[in-house]
């Protein structure tokens, strides 16, 4: 799968509580969410972002909380993958797990900035950067992650695995 | 192999694992939340499902918006309730609730040996207790309502030894608060952290699930403590069912070994917006608040209470500063009740609290204003975290927050009990 879009482009350490601040957390439909998504961080983003543009971070993004209001929140605000030199354990189980395509890729991060518009190719992991005309090719994942994400998520995976019991 | 190894490679049905070895894990309980569950009985659902693997392995706890901050909370709680009544899980409500991670240890739901996971990034609490315990998020915990097993990464272990004799007032958060400054918040991402030593072995089970709790808060995926007399003392009156105690082997494998003399460490504070922010009390200067919140699943045990009261007790909460203690389960609360803590509490001019999660994730309860400081024995500063994303929280241990809202300003204990 092909996606294009935009980028915003963040630091390190990016905790769930400014991804998605608790007081919003009395609603889980990810739509509401949307609304509110990077919030803390970043106000003016739900009226900046379209469909298909990039989150990039530095280090440990999605640290905090076990919310997977999170990785929905950024999902149904339209963004189409998250490229970062790393994740918080938690945050990228549960962005695999809901189908919110992530990335490590620590060069694409260094050499792009806001505003720059990518191009990824998710099944061979790489990222172009069409305001520089850069390449990068992200950390592959390993196998059986990578089964987890062709079936759809971790409940489709599941399904087909109960279907087979 | 190392504790979280062992744990790991019997709920594998595997005689070894590796880190880095993708497993598929049976699990001892699976743990969610008023705020977690209502994803994961949708996801559950979506399984093609209809009835949990063992209502005996599951629980479910409403403690963060309860009792019911407003009408979508009570819709949420309500979901759990009917969820938990239609599957024969066990549900605690208000009255019997208390903030999970309190509360699972005390009522023996949680045991040495268990693979447990929670839909909650403070699962990973119940290591104290030699357990691999960590947090997931709702799917996660709704495939492990279904199955029974989750898949794991086995993670690389970090051994942490701490050497010496603990100062005074300094206790599990001061060493945890430590650690936490001298590796990061991603010093221990994706790992299992061992917390062995001299200091660790003196520590009270109180003191080890608080820095247990605060595993995560280093990235880490797991905290584990080994069980010695302490855990036995801890879990022979709570117990209803067998386990089993793993030790590491000998020859062990760490990926790291960390080693830290405690004798000089002094109580500590977490500056905003980190808890990597650590600061010894004492450099902490003219840090004037506007509360203090003493609870939470990091401190909200008899200890912290105890800890809180001994600094409270003929001393007067300071005028323009707002102290709210949140004992962390019903029984905690009983306990400080029958030891005259909360008379102390509220004849110092404090607040007291049913259990909940509230204010520590600024839910209700004590949500802060613009502008606004906060000394606090919760375990997360982030930026908004306990209301304006213009206010300011200071992380520290119970004897800190309280002597804190006596003076008006962040202070050692010694300050105020001199």
């Amino acid at each position: 799968m092909k996606l294009k879009g935009k980028v915003f482009k963040y630091g390190a350490d990016v905790n769930t509580d400014v991804i998605i601040p608790a007081r919003y957390l009395n609603v889980s439909e990810p739509a509401e969410l949307a609304r509110h998504a990077m919030e803390d961080i970043d106000a003016d983003f739900v009226k900046k972002v379209r469909p298909g543009d990039i989150i990039m971070a530095t280090t440990n993004f999605g640290c905090g909380s076990s919310r997977e209001h999170a990785p929905l929140a950024i999902k149904a605000s339209g963004v189409s993958c998250v490229i970062a030199h790393s994740f918080a354990r938690i945050f990228f189980r549960n962005a695999i797990n809901i189908g919110l395509p992530l990335l490590e890729c620590a060069g694409a991060v260094e050499n792009t900035s806001s505003g720059d518009v990518l191009e990824v190719d998710l099944e061979k992991g790489k990222i172009r950067n069409l305001s520089s005309g850069k390449t990068f090719t992200a950390k592959p994942y390993p196998d059986f992650m990578s089964r987890l994400i062709a079936d759809g998520g971790l409940v489709e995976y599941t399904r087909q695995r109960l279907a087979h019991t | 192999m190392n504790l979280a190894e062992k744990i790991l490679a019997a709920h594998a049905g595997k005689n070894e694992v590796a880190p880095g070895e993708f497993i598929s894990a049976a699990v001892d309980m699976v743990l969610s939340n008023d705020i977690t569950a209502p994803i994961a009985i949708k996801e559950f659902y979506r399984l093609g499902v209809s009835r949990v693997f063992d209502p005996s392995k599951i629980v479910m706890v409403a403690d963060h918006f309860v009792p019911n901050k407003d009408i979508p909370s009570a819709e949420q709680a309500k979901q759990m309730r009917e969820f938990c009544l239609e599957q024969g899980v066990k549900f605690f409500d208000v009255g019997e609730m208390g903030i999970e991670h309190v509360l699972l240890p005390e009522q023996g739901l949680v045991l040495p040996g268990d693979v447990v996971i929670g839909a909650d990034s403070h699962s990973c609490t119940y290591g104290a207790l030699g357990a691999f315990a960590t947090g997931m998020g709702s799917t996660d915990i709704a495939v492990a309502m279904a199955t029974g097993d989750i898949w794991m990464k086995v993670p690389p272990t970090i051994k942490f030894v701490y050497h010496g004799a603990l100062g005074k007032w300094v206790g599990g958060k001061d060493l945890i608060l430590y650690t936490i400054g001298e590796i990061g918040v991603d010093g221990a991402l994706y790992a299992a952290m061992e917390f062995t030593g001299e200091a660790i072995d003196e520590l009270s089970m109180d003191g080890r699930f608080t820095m247990a709790n605060m595993a995560i808060e280093a990235g880490g995926k797991a905290g584990l403590f080994h069980v010695d007399n302490k855990t036995q003392l801890y879990i022979k009156s709570r117990a209803n069912r067998d386990y089993l105690v793993y030790e590491p082997d000998i020859d062990a494998v760490y990926d790291k070994v960390i080693e830290y003399d405690v004798t000089s460490i002094e109580p500590q504070v977490s500056l905003p917006h980190s808890p990597a922010n650590a600061r010894p009390v004492s450099q902490v200067k003219n840090v004037k608040i506007d509360q203090a919140v003493i609870g939470s699943c990091t401190n909200g045990r008899i200890e912290d209470l105890r800890l809180a009261a001994q600094v409270l007790k003929r001393h007067k909460v300071h005028r323009g500063v707002r102290c709210i203690i949140i004992p962390g389960t019903q029984q905690v609360y009983l306990e400080a009740l029958n030891e005259g803590l909360i008379e102390i509490f509220i004849r110092a001019g404090a607040a007291v609290s049913t259990p909940t999660c509230g204010p520590c994730l600024g839910g209700h309860m004590g949500v802060l204003a613009g502008g606004e400081r906060c000394v606090s024995t919760t375990n997360r500063n982030f930026v908004g975290r306990m209301g304006s994303t213009k206010s300011e929280v200071y992380l520290a241990n119970p004897a800190v927050a309280a002597a804190s809202a006596v003076a008006g300003m962040i202070v050692s204990p010694d300050e105020v009990m001199k």
